[in-house]
């Protein structure tokens, strides 16, 4: 039960981007067309997942045991950078049809302060592993729920008529604030 | 003359959060109160002038392919030390920033500045570009936090300013608010230079 408390908390209502503000870049630079925003959907979530997973056990095993936990920061920073390296050489190999639809996107989840903040959230929760690893998948599924339905949104901002003032970004972070306002409405669901 | 233009540079007209739109998550997490916004400007600034100094300081030295990885060491040493000068001197600031403060480690301006200035650049200009970078970033945070703090809860740096009268629009302190404010700083700003020009 605690386990889907956890999956839908992550989700809905504290997802990653629109409550939490985590992963911001990418949501507002990925998310003009809802295919690439897919695809960078599905690259987060994998890193997500596997990211949370082995900073948990960076942190338990190396970390807390050998008396360094301030060193968190500079080695969680550098698993991932190692990981999306990783996945990208693997993908690279087995699938070169999931290489191309992700490859672009791969280098920047490095980045992508959702990561590193999924990582650093899981310990400062005291979260064990299979809810750190759910925690991960919920805010990473989360995060492309929020990138896919934006995107669809700009494709139909493209051709709506608005002051020339709120051209880019502007126009983009005032769809957000709506978006997060109907977020706003799962809070009463847990 | 060279140095003051470094300096000036990121304050205004290449405002790293106004015009150029880096960093954006911490400039709408933190700046639910002008105290927040404040301590998250000067906690990065004080990262942006070291990573900056030392990035310029290395760079003859730096393998070109391994750049970045040893960009995020430095950046992240630095905001380390960062992190435990707050938790010691000022526990509430810590407490109010939470994960923002390591964050600052992905935080899009630093990196950006180390690549496209600091490795560039000698020691003296990387220090004001990283000065004026700072300042550009705390400004835009002071001016969003303080729409928000004031309008959203009434009160400035947590004194009271309005009567008991006034009732503050709380949206503007919850998550929508935040988005809400910083585009429409970014669309004055975008009208008021285009005016100019």
């Amino acid at each position: 039960m605690k386990l889907v408390i956890i999956l839908l908390s992550a989700i809905f209502v504290n997802n990653f981007v629109l409550s939490r503000f985590l992963g911001i870049c990418p949501f507002l630079g990925v998310s003009k067309k809802v295919e690439t925003a897919v695809g960078m959907g599905l690259a987060v979530t994998f890193v997500m997942a596997l990211a949370s997973v082995i900073t948990w056990i960076v942190q338990r095993l190396v970390l807390d045991i050998l008396g360094i936990a301030y060193m968190q920061t500079i080695a969680f920073i550098l698993v991932i950078a190692g990981l999306v390296q990783f996945v990208e050489m693997v993908i690279k190999k087995t699938s070169p049809t999931l290489y191309q639809a992700l490859g672009v996107y791969l280098p920047l989840i490095t980045t992508n302060c959702a990561v590193l903040g999924v990582a650093i959230l899981n310990i400062d929760s005291g979260y064990n592993l299979i809810e750190t690893l759910i925690n991960g998948i919920g805010g990473a599924l989360g995060f492309t729920l929020a990138i896919v339905l934006f995107a669809g949104i700009r494709e139909r901002l493209e051709t709506a008529p608005y002051p020339k003032a709120l051209d880019g970004f502007p126009i983009a972070l005032i769809a957000a604030s709506l978006m997060s306002i109907a977020f706003l409405g799962f809070s009463g669901l847990l | 003359m060279k140095l003051w233009k470094d300096f000036t540079n990121g304050i205004i007209k290449e405002n790293p959060t106004l015009r150029l739109v880096l960093g954006t998550c911490p400039t709408l997490a933190v700046t639910t109160a002008v105290f927040n916004g404040i301590g998250m400007g000067i906690a990065a600034t004080a990262v942006l002038i070291g990573s900056n100094l030392i990035i310029s300081l290395i760079n003859k030295i730096v393998p070109n392919e391994v750049r970045i990885p040893i960009y995020i060491v430095v950046i992240a040493t630095f905001v380390t030390a960062v992190q435990m000068l707050i938790k010691a001197y000022s526990p509430a600031l810590d407490s109010a920033l939470g994960i923002f403060i390591p964050l600052i480690v992905v935080n899009c301006i630093i990196l950006a500045r180390a690549e496209s200035f600091a490795s560039k650049n000698p020691p003296l200009n990387s220090i004001m570009d990283g000065i004026g970078m700072g300042i550009g970033f705390t400004l835009a945070l002071l001016i969003i936090s303080a729409v928000r703090e004031i309008f959203g809860a009434g009160t400035f740096l947590g004194m009271p300013i309005f009567g008991e009268a006034f009732e503050p629009a709380l949206i503007l302190i919850l998550p929508p608010g935040g988005f809400l404010v910083f585009g429409l700083t970014i669309a004055l700003v975008n009208k008021l230079t285009a005016k100019k020009a």
